[in-house]
């Protein structure tokens, strides 16, 4: 309070309360700091945030069974779930088809209904392809003209989707991406014991990376120590043969481990010419999970080593001295004394590795085969090929709250802006 | 770390043990590598050395798959946009990264933390993500498929490493240098140009030698968004190894490693320099 009373009594030279004019001062320099990040970081709200975010919204929303039938919400809502509807949902069904028809094509919504549909219940898409060709020759009672164009019409499970999914927003995709589903009483149910696939892949993504992630401390740890005890000039050697992997494009990291390890490649051919095993017994290294796991433990190795290497070179050597001095063995020396001090960057690296290797798509899409598959390569499925995008934005917005956490515990760990390059 | 006279033979062992077991790592780091060099001058169609190549016969050895290479059409057009799709992000995302690392570094910085995630997050976020939320987005508003959409994803993919370097280069920054600038009459585009610059300058650079190796490198992204027209070498590599397999890849994969080392050198140079510049000596 006495700072303020004699402050506000001062006055600059052109006679503004010396307060007003520090505010002034201060508020510039906040807006041309922000002047000068603002336009990166507008571009990336635009280029890279929104669309994140849109295509996260993508596995919650729902518009094509609203827009393409909302007659038959309408009339559904007197349904009471237990069977089939009655007749006047069915008419109200045949108003719908037929008012869709009118529509312009772009603005169809019963085709995307149907795509839509078919995710639920195979078979769904046909039934309203089918449907809706013939809708417009069908005369009162409309449900028996349905259920003769397809027997889906008369599957109650069909109408009991309808219901359900007939909202703007949706949890099936999540509860697909779980490896569960509705059973005929709208209850969330485990699938059956051969169509669970993501909740083991990502059971797999996670182990790959925690492998992976053992195997670059197994050997980071030992490379990162012995250039730390180096004389500066040959611990520089050393370090181009870390960071010229570290520089060397994905692909041809991947290309030359496919070259080593394929059936008739390097590893192979010399094994067989020496002996070590028979033509026809040549080891199977790669399309399954080893390829996956030897190809990234040398693409995310460089991770490991960089941060180790910059914490113990920061370690004095006289540390190990006095314990030794004292009395400890240099096995206890080095347990006690040492490595505890190499635990951020252990942590570090760690982090960053099994961030980026639980992301990773190109290198077990190239030598992972079928065993060596991670989340990532199903997202590109089904976003490339499959084509259910809700599905694949679900499993991406899993992915991705999984990696913000890890980085967020990274932040704490050691701050992002530490990050070290090279 | 010399060994003792007094080391016992465990010691010894141990020592020895260390240096070979250290030298296995260092070989797996750079065998992969090293072993496509000779293998893309293979006379064969094939992926593993011949016999007329281990006995250096140079009958075994040819450039064939060199010549292939530059006298592909789809190649050299990969080349081309690669270089194209490179320089035109590295240029885009080094403007918006300096100038963002300069707000950063200043003091009077409000939501300095969120605005720093938000900067850093295009590392972050897997590829696979960022590349599905593109793919949407960018086919909305009819980006999908051209140049300038490529170039767009990777700017944002590129411009966290010329915000982290530049802003590293800042740490050590003299302030009052500029300030003895301004004192002594000049404009602020002249400080930042006569003062500011040069002394961020490596900085700079080796933010946009790894803005332009993200982009030169990135695959994930242009599978996803790029049509026939922007095939990059990344992409026509993927395609390489998927379909037709040949050694033509291993040439464009000793030059892209040719390519890497000259730009390994390049930021290492620059990273002693900075260091001296900054009065930091050399560790």
């Amino acid at each position: 309070m006495d700072d303020q009373t004699t402050s506000s009594g001062l006055v600059t030279a052109d006679g503004q309360p010396l307060k007003r004019s520090l505010q002034r001062a201060e508020r510039t320099r906040k807006l041309t700091a922000l002047a000068l990040v603002g336009p990166l970081l507008a571009f990336l709200l635009v280029i890279f945030i929104f669309p994140i975010g849109q295509m996260m919204w993508r596995s919650v929303d729902n518009p094509q069974i609203v827009n393409a039938i909302p007659r038959t919400l309408e009339a559904l809502q007197e349904w009471d779930g237990e069977g089939l509807p009655d007749e006047p949902v069915y008419a109200a069904l045949a108003e719908d088809m037929r008012a869709d028809a009118e529509l312009p094509r772009r603005e169809q919504w019963m085709g995307r209904m149907g795509v839509r549909l078919n995710y639920e219940l195979s078979g769904a898409r046909g039934a309203i392809a089918r449907t809706s060709r013939a809708v417009d020759e069908f005369e009162p009672p409309f449900k028996e003209a349905f259920l003769d164009a397809h027997r889906n019409w008369g599957n109650p499970e069909l109408w009991q989707i309808l219901e359900r999914e007939g909202r703007p927003l949706t949890a099936s995709y999540y509860v697909a991406a779980l490896d569960r589903e509705y059973d005929s009483e709208g209850k969330i149910v485990l699938r059956d014991e051969n169509r669970r696939i993501y909740v083991s892949l990502f059971g797999r993504t996670l182990a790959l990376s925690g492998i992976i992630l053992f195997l670059t401390f197994a050997l980071g740890f030992p490379i990162a120590f012995y250039m730390s005890t180096l004389p500066m000039r040959y611990a520089n050697l050393l370090m181009i043969c870390v960071l010229l992997p570290f520089w060397t494009s994905l692909l041809v990291r991947t290309t030359s481990w496919i070259v080593l390890l394929q059936q008739q490649g390097v590893i192979n051919n010399a094994a067989v010419a020496m002996n070590f095993i028979s033509d026809d017994q040549r080891y199977s290294l790669m399309y399954n999970m080893q390829g996956t796991i030897i190809a990234m433990t040398h693409i995310l190795l460089p991770f490991m080593v960089l941060p180790l290497y910059s914490v113990m070179k920061n370690i004095p050597p006289s540390y190990m001295r006095a314990a030794k001095s004292l009395g400890a063995k240099p096995w206890t020396a080095f347990r006690r004394v040492y490595f505890p001090l190499t635990l951020p960057g252990i942590g570090a690296g760690g982090v960053l590795v099994f961030i980026i290797s639980i992301g990773y798509y190109i290198t077990p899409a190239l030598v992972g085969g079928q065993s060596g598959r991670m989340i990532s390569n199903e997202i590109a499925r089904h976003m490339q090929q499959s084509l259910n995008w809700g599905l694949a934005a679900a499993l991406g917005s899993m992915l991705l709250v999984g990696v913000l956490i890890l980085y967020w515990a990274y932040n704490r760990l050691v701050g992002a802006d530490s990050l070290k390059l090279g | 770390m010399a060994l003792p006279s007094y080391a016992s033979p465990f010691e010894r062992f141990w020592y020895y043990a260390f240096r070979v077991i250290c030298a296995l790592i260092f070989f797996f780091l750079m065998a992969p590598i090293l072993i496509m060099i000779p293998l893309s001058f293979n006379a064969e169609p094939y992926f593993t050395f011949s016999q007329k190549m281990l006995t250096l016969n140079p009958e075994g050895y040819s450039l064939r798959w060199y010549a292939e290479l530059f006298s592909s059409d789809s190649w050299m057009r990969s080349i081309r946009n690669s270089f194209l799709i490179g320089i035109a992000s590295t240029v885009l995302a080094t403007t918006l990264g300096t100038l963002a690392a300069l707000g950063l570094s200043r003091a009077h910085m409000p939501f300095k933390g969120l605005i720093m995630g938000i900067l850093i997050s295009p590392m972050v976020v897997p590829l696979i993500i960022s590349a599905a939320g593109m793919f949407f987005f960018f086919s909305s508003i009819n980006l999908a498929q051209t140049f300038l959409g490529v170039v767009l994803a990777h700017t944002a993919l590129g411009t966290p490493f010329v915000v982290i370097t530049v802003t590293a280069t800042l740490v050590g920054f003299d302030h009052t240098l500029t300030r003895a600038a301004a004192g002594l009459g000049a404009p602020p585009t002249t400080v930042f140009r006569r003062v500011t610059m040069p002394l961020i300058l490596p900085g700079v650079i080796s933010g946009a030698l790894f803005a332009f190796i993200t982009s030169f490198d990135e695959i994930v992204i242009v599978l996803f968004i790029a049509g026939v027209e922007q095939r990059t070498i990344p992409r026509e590599m993927w395609s390489g190894i998927r379909e037709q397999i040949s050694p033509t890849i291993l040439a464009a994969a000793t030059i892209l490693v040719m390519i890497s080392v000259a730009l390994l050198t390049v930021v290492e140079l620059l990273r002693r320099r900075s260091e001296r510049l900054r009065g930091i000596a050399p560790r």
